[in-house]
């Protein structure tokens, strides 16, 4: 089960794209996976023929586990995890002779991409697999060791819980703090939730609300997958609001050239082919943060790390209410009608609830464009672990001074609200700049 | 193209942009992208069907047209008559 974005523990598998037998290559999607925002499709990282299906669709596991096996086809002897385990029992610690050279022997992209996410060392760790392969249970170890270390300053212990196990919580009126955990590091998983609520019926047994195994499993109704919805919302921008010193900057970008140029090159399109305002902007944010790498990237653990490509999260409201922000990836390399090809695929996901792994974990800023909700000025809240939101009002004609002259041009109000821990004013100011002048310029994008 | 014909239209090609939208309701002044929630993506999609389906040629000028059911139906009737087929 892979993490799916910062405030994800675990997820249900709603359905399986692949059957034991298949053969798969890396970049397939092969399971569909449900998590408190939206269906999510997920990609193999492996290549080979998949063995074993471990998890059944309406079953939830937490961040970790072992999805399914596939076998590595070149090697038929050597068995690939699909998704390393964590609920595996860690084998009893016979000594591993210390590997004398430094480089560290890890078995799979995704224990490397844990440790940098972990912002650990891997030279650090111990490995108990194979050889002395770093496995994950071994970054998981190392981290948690870490954390007991140095404990974080928070005033008051926060109780661990799955997403799952909080929206139950919320739904049952259970206090979570009452709850004893029996997942990882005690956290409280959606089964502990309701053990303690038939507990709480048994003792008070007046009118129980009755909740089937089915429909907790499977967050069936609307209703509760918006609610689903609001409480990921909700942590996830508390979060923001508690640990991100958010600074704000705003600008004003005289669109006539873009706007004009829009409407030149759509004059000769198809409707099929024409561009929307969205796509130019997209494309702009994207170039300039390029140029401003300390902008693109992530904070974590007291450190800036910046990403490895520009993937440009895009804020897109959903009908029945909510939100999701996924990326459009490497969205500085693509021209501005791939841009808008991608945002328009994007958007159609988003809403029909088929989105990528990929595409929900990577983003490394955002961009909300509310103004097309007709508001002038946006004052963003970032999702952390990202370093900046920009935003963009509403286009209109306005009064405008262009040389001396008055005339009215299209107009819009470009905002960044960004990490003070990350970036100072300075830098955030360079960077509206240059959005500004890219627009300026819209055939060069 | 009759009036019935272009209502027919724009509310199929309505329905399939947004398909929980209650067109009962909908005023025939209302405006379209307000009331339904429609951003530029949604509305590009919108002429795009609604030009397949009428065979009726849409220029980005003429967006401002087709902002409620009522102009809608005016722009679709009154264009019906010139048509290119897709």
């Amino acid at each position: 089960m892979p993490s799916l974005g910062a405030d994800m523990d675990a997820g249900t598998v709603l359905e399986w794209l692949v059957q034991p037998g298949d053969s798969v290559r890396k970049g397939d999607v092969v399971a569909v996976v449900d998590t408190a925002k939206a269906a999510v499709e997920v990609e193999t990282f492996v290549g080979g023929i998949v063995e074993d299906i471990l998890v059944q669709p309406g079953q939830e596991v937490s961040v970790g586990a072992v999805l399914a096996t596939i076998k590595d086809a070149s090697s038929p002897s050597d068995h690939t995890q699909a998704t390393k385990p964590q609920d595996r029992p860690i084998p009893e610690r016979h000594p591993v002779a210390k590997q004398p050279t430094t480089k560290p022997r890890v078995s799979s992209p995704l224990v490397r991409r844990l440790a940098t996410e972990r912002d650990l060392d891997l030279t650090n760790i111990e490995g108990t697999g194979k050889g002395g392969t770093i496995t994950r249970a071994d970054v998981e170890r190392a981290a948690t060791l870490r954390a007991a270390v140095r404990p974080v300053a928070t005033q008051q212990p926060r109780q661990r819980a799955s997403p799952q196990a909080r929206r139950l919580a919320t739904e049952l009126g259970i206090d979570l703090s009452q709850v004893s955990g029996t997942g990882k590091d005690s956290a409280v998983r959606a089964a502990d939730v309701r053990a303690a609520a038939a507990i709480h019926a048994a003792e008070r047994p007046v009118k129980s609300t009755h909740v089937s195994d089915a429909e907790t499993a499977t967050t069936g109704t609307e209703t509760q997958k918006s609610t689903a919805m609001r409480t990921a919302i909700a942590q996830l921008m508390t979060r923001a609001k508690r640990e991100i010193p958010h600074y704000y900057l705003s600008e004003t970008v005289d669109l006539g050239e873009t706007m004009g140029w829009l409407r030149e090159r759509n004059r000769t399109l198809s409707i099929a082919e024409r561009l929307v305002p969205a796509a130019v902007l997209l494309k702009a944010t994207a170039v300039a943060a390029l140029r401003h790498p300390e902008l693109n990237g992530f904070w974590i653990n007291d450190n800036f790390l910046p990403g490895s490509s520009v993937n440009l999260g895009v804020a897109i409201s959903l009908r029945n209410g909510g939100l999701v922000a996924p990326a459009l990836r490497d969205a500085a390399d693509c021209s501005v009608t791939e841009v808008m090809a991608n945002l328009r695929d994007l958007v159609a996901r988003a809403r029909t609830g088929r989105l990528r792994r990929t595409e929900l974990a990577d983003s490394t800023i955002t961009v909300t464009n509310l103004g097309e909700q007709g508001v002038d000025t946006v004052f963003g809240v970032i999702y952390p672990p990202q370093v900046a939101l920009v935003g963009f009002g509403r286009v209109a004609d306005r009064a405008h001074a262009i040389d001396g002259l008055l005339g009215v041009r299209p107009v819009v109000t470009l905002t960044l609200a960004a990490d003070h821990r990350a970036t100072d004013g300075f830098t955030g100011s360079r960077f509206l700049r240059t959005i500004n002048d890219l627009l300026q310029h819209p055939e060069a994008l | 193209m009759s009036r019935t014909q272009a209502r027919d239209a724009v509310a199929i090609a309505l329905r399939q942009i947004v398909p929980d939208a209650d067109l009962a309701t909908l005023d025939d002044d209302g405006e379209l992208r307000e009331e339904l929630e429609i951003d530029s993506l949604d509305f590009l999609s919108f002429v795009e069907l609604l030009s397949k389906r009428t065979g009726v040629h849409i220029d980005e000028d003429d967006y401002p047209r087709l902002r409620s059911m009522s102009t809608c139906i005016h722009f679709l009737t009154e264009r019906a008559g010139h048509t290119t087929p897709q």
